[in-house]
């Protein structure tokens, strides 16, 4: 017998960053945790008190509900530290979701912290070490997507003009991102001519290395009728993992987001037709161009040639990371919840200057590790239930 | 049958490479090889696992070349073997930039270093067949 998860039976009702960019040294990933908790929380109208779910992850920590809890002094009734890399906050709607469909909870909060720019990427997630991996020295995970990239090129055509289409639209976004690290323009030969870090991946075709956290307030669709804000309901979740190292990944040109993806539309009721737009983990220039694959927006192996031409940029025919995404917004090394707050606050109608007009359906994808796992989840507004 | 109690599966996986010798496994289950070294198969969790030494070919499923300051480029690719398993190598021997998709090529043991037990490399095999 298998029991699935009900369509919009709950909602985002808070959603807010920590500080972002570089922030004041001796701060801990717990301290951001925390201070994008209580903006969450304000966001809504919700108190501590009201919180009885804590779902966290981090890189640097390793108990992180316990860890959090201790910080805020709460005592949260379900918890869940479920940690499978930048898609793990996918996975923590999914999670919560069940936890609050079954009442196990009322009021959850998915929370992440990261300094890793001030402690350096080594220190901040340090690589376990592999007897089958670790001897060659790839850049991990960079080495591991600039393979699937080289996959991709060989076998469909993909060029690294391609991909740097991706690094420019995504900056373009973010020039329309107050909150955004990067504040100049990018062209496609400067990101061609950046240093080279593993081929085929400039430094413009990897995500920023900055601190930042951020946290999102979960609860039933009744409640969050009563609260500040419009909710944002949950659609459809998917979720799936593949292997750990890039290595054992069977076929570096597809991921598991062609599992995860057709299990949240199937779930939401809609089709790739009804989303108005996309929030997909860029940790790297090859991931949208996967994801707008495996997701069902274009065939396999067009999603290089798709997104030539500023197709994904802005006043292109698809909004993808509005926010200017992990490339040139914020990518604190778990970004999924970042991921996951674009997307509601385009459904809101929060974005300004680069809000996606009738924004009522938004899919946020996460992905972890080597694209180990995959996590999809598709918000509506209440015009979709 | 595996005892973890007198060998481990790396163990005797780099025993094979001291001996220039790339050993892999086959789940006698299913009959299928896989690859890193394991106690338990992969699919059926049978134990009844037979090591085998490889014939050493391969082809480079992909390839990338990191950079590292102060170093001379480096290759790091993944080898499709040709009895069906794949592994992380590097290809040596030619400019890491030269290594490409497709490309045939053969192992030879790396002794290791004060890092590293010994490691698999491999060598631009021609034609090889």
């Amino acid at each position: 017998m298998t029991k699935t998860l009900k369509r919009g039976s709950i909602a985002v009702v808070g959603a807010a960053e920590s500080d972002l960019g570089q922030v004041a040294q001796h701060t801990t990933p717990v301290d951001l945790m925390a201070q994008a908790t209580m903006r969450a929380l304000d966001d809504c109208g919700l108190t501590l008190k009201d919180v009885d779910g804590l779902f966290v992850a981090a890189s640097q920590v390793r108990m992180g509900p316990m860890q959090l809890a201790e910080y805020l002094r709460i005592k949260p009734k379900v918890f869940d530290g479920t940690q499978i890399g930048g898609s793990s906050f996918m996975s923590h709607v999914a999670h919560a979701q069940a936890a609050i469909e079954l009442g196990l909870c009322e009021v959850a909060v998915i929370a992440y912290g990261s300094t890793q720019r001030s402690v350096s990427r080594a220190a901040a997630s340090p690589r376990e070490f592999n007897p089958y991996e670790s001897p060659y020295r790839p850049i991990l995970p960079i080495s591991a997507y600039a393979m699937a990239a080289a996959r991709h090129m060989h076998q469909y055509g993909t060029t690294r003009e391609h991909l740097a289409e991706v690094a420019v639209a995504a900056r373009q976004w973010a020039l329309m991102n107050p909150k955004a690290w990067e504040k100049e323009p990018l062209t496609i030969e400067q990101a061609l001519n950046a240093r080279m870090v593993s081929y085929p991946f400039t430094v413009r075709d990897c995500c920023l290395v900055v601190d930042g956290g951020g946290a999102i307030v979960l609860t039933s669709a009744a409640r969050a009728k009563t609260l500040k804000k419009k909710p944002v309901y949950v659609l459809g979740v998917g979720e799936t993992l593949s292997h750990a190292n890039i290595s054992s990944m069977p076929d570096l040109t597809v991921t598991g987001a062609a599992i995860s993806g057709p299990q949240a539309f199937k779930m939401a009721g809609v089709t790739q037709k009804d989303v108005n737009m996309l929030s997909l983990y860029d940790a790297f220039t090859i991931t949208p161009i996967l994801f707008l694959e495996d997701l069902g927006f274009v065939p396999k192996g067009e999603g290089g040639r798709f997104v030539a031409g500023g197709t994904i940029a802005p006043g292109g025919k698809l909004a993808v990371n509005t926010s200017g995404g992990g490339l040139s917004y914020c990518h604190p090394g778990m970004y999924g919840l970042l991921v996951i707050i674009e997307a509601v606050r385009q459904v809101r109608g929060e974005c300004g200057q680069r809000q996606v007009k009738g924004c009522d359906v938004a899919l946020a994808h996460g992905n972890g590790g080597v694209m180990s796992s995959q996590c999809t989840v598709i918000f509506g507004s209440e015009n979709t239930l | 049958m595996s005892d973890l109690m007198k060998q481990s599966p790396l163990g005797i996986y780099v025993g094979h490479l001291n001996k220039g010798e790339l050993a892999y496994q086959v789940c006698m289950d299913d009959g299928k090889a896989f690859f890193y070294p394991r106690a338990v198969a992969p699919e059926t969790g049978s134990s009844n696992i037979e090591w085998r030494v490889s014939k050493g070919l391969g082809t480079v499923y992909s390839t990338t070349v990191v950079h590292y300051k102060g170093e001379a480029p480096l290759n790091v690719a993944l080898i499709d073997m040709d009895e069906g398993y794949r592994l992380m190598s590097r290809v040596e021997g030619i400019d890491a930039m030269d290594v490409k998709i497709g490309m045939r090529v053969k192992f030879k043991t790396h002794p290791g270093d004060e890092k590293n037990l010994p490691y698999p490399v491999f060598t631009p095999a021609g034609d090889a067949k």
